[in-house]
């Protein structure tokens, strides 16, 4: 009997252990509270993982608008990006987005709701397996993401939704677009989450994609983003498709300002 | 006694940080302001803010004031970011004229320029209708923020929106006429005072000078009317909203030039596809770049007009 409890004590302490500490424990540069149960639950405790000064996260230190954050991510130093996952530490919904760069580089500018001060993470995935981190904090006033859309406030919104505002600059290896959405977070009263999931930039008729996006609640409303290519890579027509968590269809044709 | 009880306590959470790691003394405030007031004309006082943004140094005192003599005490042109920026400022009203405050003018709701309000609660506050609206609407929001800013400066510090509306072209308050321009562009409302005897014109923060302009509530097409309205009166001199007095008009002209270059660099940004953070990236003119507050105001400026820029700029798909 008191080998049984000394057994389970032993192994209640193991559990305990093993359910706190990631696989590969890592120094946080910011030294947040948060950031291991991130490593753990978002990024699935990986086996290798590291802090790596190569995945550049800018944004500016204060944020102005809690609904329009604005951050760039650059992890071009890297090679075999496969994939970019965007989070925060604290707040109600920590993961914002990610971004498969496909034949994009791994870079990207978007914008994003945020409820408080917090620290902003890119964990960056290469070929090999190894998630590469980059941070960087941001203070705020905060209130974002528990905010009703401002849409709403507009009785057209229906009409403007899905589409998209965007232009491609081939020759610059850029494409930019807006596309219209509440992005509803779930988290405002009375109001369902109701945000676009999935949108997928391509050259029209081409089989693979040329990047690839997964948003979450926290991205901000009209999601705005800057994809950076290689100069060769983009036609004067991008076809960017997607759909929202009620089944509506996201589909555009962007284009260069030539052929307009 | 008490003071020096909570000084002392005070005293020794600040020596806790400052051994520790954190690098914020949240409590060590001096909490006076020292306010100045200078003759710039025949009657008219005013207090010159820092042209820096809030922080915990300035304790929000980045606005400028006027005080204006009349024969029933002194006219206060806003009143400040806080309570006890207001009491500071009834103390300067009590020293130009013994009658104290003859009542207060508030030029727009911006939390720096009202939030003085609750210590003249008894006096007339006046405003132009919308501003008592928006100060009403949206005072306890920017309440919340300047606590967060300015911790202990702001204690005791409630809104309260003024309570009599300017609808006349003029008003004379203690035997002084004022003329009341009723404008907008900086915010949804902005009072402008022209100062019949002097040709004092008090612009609030329909100008700057040497200090970068804000645009949280901008509207840059009726800015520039406003501008242009207040360069048409027959004005000596011109108290703007942040900097020095201003002699020549140069207030008038810098924060045109201002709001020019910066609606034409989110413009041709936004034809460029550029995002948010590598418009705050790009180089800021040397005529600008000087300014107090830069480049914090620019970064501010970028989030609150790129938005609404860049879709006007940027084709719509079919």
């Amino acid at each position: 009997m008191r080998l049984t409890v000394g057994f389970l004590s032993a192994f209640l302490a193991t559990q305990a252990v093993a359910l706190d500490d990631p696989k590969v424990p890592l120094d946080d540069p910011l030294k947040s509270g948060m950031w291991s149960y991130h490593q753990i639950n978002i990024l699935g405790d990986p086996a290798k993982i590291r802090f790596d000064d190569r995945v550049v996260v800018k944004a500016p230190a204060v944020a102005e608008d809690s609904f329009n954050v604005p951050v760039l991510v650059d992890a071009t130093a890297l090679e075999d990006v496969t994939q970019m996952v965007f989070l925060v530490d604290y707040g109600p919904i920590p993961k914002i987005l990610t971004y498969w760069p496909e034949q994009s580089e791994p870079k990207i500018s978007f914008r994003f709701k945020i409820d408080q001060a917090t620290p902003v993470r890119a964990a960056v995935q290469t070929s090999d397996g190894m998630w590469h981190v980059g941070s960087t904090v941001i203070d705020a006033a905060g209130g974002g993401c528990t905010a009703p859309a401002v849409a709403y406030a507009a009785d057209d919104w229906e009409e403007h939704l899905g589409k998209v505002h965007g232009q491609v600059w081939p020759e610059n290896g850029r494409l930019r677009m807006i596309v219209d959405h509440p992005m509803d977070t779930g988290l405002a009263d009375g109001i369902p989450i109701f945000i676009i999931e999935d949108l997928t930039v391509s050259t029209p008729g081409a089989k693979s994609p040329l990047a690839r996006l997964r948003l979450y609640e926290p991205v901000n409303e009209d999601p705005a983003f800057t994809l950076y290519f290689d100069k060769a890579t983009l036609g004067t027509e991008i076809s960017v498709t997607g759909r929202d968590n009620n089944g509506n269809e996201i589909d555009a044709i962007i284009r260069a300002a030539a052929s307009q | 006694m008490t003071h020096i009880t909570r000084r002392a306590v005070l005293g020794a959470a600040v020596g806790t940080a400052a051994s520790g790691l954190a690098p914020r003394t949240v409590f060590a405030n001096p909490t006076s302001y020292e306010l100045k007031p200078f003759s710039v004309a025949d009657g008219i006082w005013m207090i010159e803010g820092s042209r820096d943004y809030f922080s915990r140094e300035n304790g929000g005192a980045i606005v400028n004031c006027a005080l204006i003599d009349t024969d029933i005490g002194i006219l206060i042109v806003d009143s400040g970011p806080s309570k006890k920026y207001g009491e500071a400022l009834l103390d300067v009203a009590r020293g130009l004229n013994g009658r104290g405050a003859a009542g207060v003018m508030i030029t727009h709701h911006h939390p720096d320029h009202f939030l003085g309000n609750q210590v003249f609660a008894d006096n007339l506050i006046y405003a132009l209708p919308e501003t008592r609206a928006l100060a009403a609407s949206e005072g306890d929001g920017f309440a919340d923020n300047m606590y967060r800013l300015l911790g202990d400066w702001m204690r005791g510090t409630e809104p309260l929106p003024p309570n009599k509306d300017i609808t006349s072209s003029f008003l004379t308050i203690g035997g002084r006429k004022l003329k009341t321009l009723p404008l907008a562009g900086h915010t949804g409302a902005d009072l402008a005072i022209l100062d019949e005897k002097t040709g004092t014109l008090i612009a609030g923060d329909l100008a700057f000078l040497d200090r970068a302009p804000t645009t949280p509530h901008a509207d840059l097409a009726m800015w520039r009317d406003a501008l242009t309205d207040m360069s048409q009166q027959q004005s000596s001199s011109i108290i703007p909203g942040h900097g020095p007095i201003d002699r020549t008009g140069t207030s008038l002209t810098q924060t045109r030039a201002y709001l020019d270059w910066l609606e034409a660099t989110l413009k041709r940004s936004a034809g460029e596809g550029l995002d948010m953070v590598e418009i705050m990236d790009l180089p800021i003119p040397e005529e600008f770049s000087g300014m107090g507050s830069m480049p914090q105001e620019f970064y501010r400026s970028v989030a609150h007009l790129y938005p609404d820029i860049e879709r006007t700029v940027m084709p719509l798909s079919q």
